[in-house]
């Protein structure tokens, strides 16, 4: 499995989700910056966290009108995978890769701790490896991770399985409406998440969480 | 040259916190009878375009694709 991760400028998760898709794949993922128009043939597109364009605008705004952001939105329509995380979640959303919008958290308040997730959604690629319900813990580090949609959008969300994971156990950081962390498309291969997987892989983080989300995209065995 | 002000606000329904905290912080300074505060963006654009129709209808797609984000806020264009 190939994996590509997209650079912008402000970012700075890059290089964990660098490390992260190294260890798992034992392949160092290429690397596309925010103007090339062209991404090589890979099966995983990763848009790492961060603050691309100092969240100039709105957070992910100005990321997503990027060309690199034309190319994945190509690559992820031919059915590649593409996960966004954090900085790369808003992208995504901003995009219109995902629906919904990220809005500031309701505390007013950058949080940066660690919370539980509930795997609410255990059949898709990128979730395969967790069992159905699953709690497992996630750092997050985010100021604007507040998941919104419309009612007609979130009734879809919900009934088709779009929501994959929803904060749990009172542990929701942000106020996002339906506890809602992450979020798949239509299609089943563009995922956005709030919270860190790529920083909760080894025991040297204090847990190896996150590993499985990896795993199940790189499509390796447990 | 056309000179626009771009003004974006949330959309009814979409909660504001920010505009809560102003309105609380209002409240503490003794501002008193403060009703609800939303907050928004104002850009102020020039143009170098001398027809107005045209130039509003640029600026719509401005909103609709980059300055605004349609899924919460709403816009308003005013050509000064």
């Amino acid at each position: 499995m190939k994996s590509a991760v997209v650079l912008l400028p402000g970012l700075n998760r890059d290089r964990d989700m660098i490390a992260a898709l190294t260890k798992i794949s034992g392949t160092p993922p290429v690397t596309v910056w925010q103007t090339d128009s062209e991404i090589p043939d890979v099966d995983l597109i990763a848009i790492p966290g961060g603050f691309s364009f100092g969240d100039y605008l709105r957070c992910g705004a100005i990321a997503a009108r990027m060309p690199v952001m034309r190319a994945v939105s190509e690559m992820a329509a031919k059915g590649v995978m593409v996960i966004g995380v954090c900085n790369g979640f808003q992208i995504l959303v901003e995009a219109g890769l995902l629906p919904g919008a990220l809005m500031r958290n309701t505390s007013l308040k950058f949080v940066c701790r660690q919370v539980k997730l509930q795997i609410a959604n255990a059949n898709t690629m990128f979730t395969r490896r967790y069992q159905p319900g699953q709690i497992i813990r996630s750092p997050v580090a985010h100021h604007d991770g507040n998941y919104f949609a419309d009612a007609e959008t979130l009734r879809r969300l919900e009934g088709e399985g779009q929501v994959v994971f929803r904060y749990a156990e009172g542990t929701n950081p942000n106020g996002s409406i339906n506890d809602i962390a992450g979020i798949i498309n239509g299609q089943g291969n563009v995922l956005g998440l709030m919270p860190h997987p790529e920083n909760l892989i080894e025991a040297a983080h204090g847990g190896s969480d996150g590993r499985a989300l990896f795993e199940s995209a790189l499509g390796i065995a447990a | 040259m056309i000179k626009a002000r771009i003004t974006v606000t949330l959309k009814n329904g979409v909660l504001d916190p920010q505009g809560k905290a102003i309105e609380h912080a209002l409240s503490g300074m003794g501002f008193d009878g403060v009703g609800q505060v939303r907050q928004g963006k104002v850009f102020d654009v020039e143009l170098a375009e001398s027809d107005k129709a045209k130039a509003e209808a640029d600026l719509k797609a401005m909103c609709d694709k980059l300055l605004a984000n349609t899924v919460i806020e709403n816009y308003s264009v005013a050509i000064t």
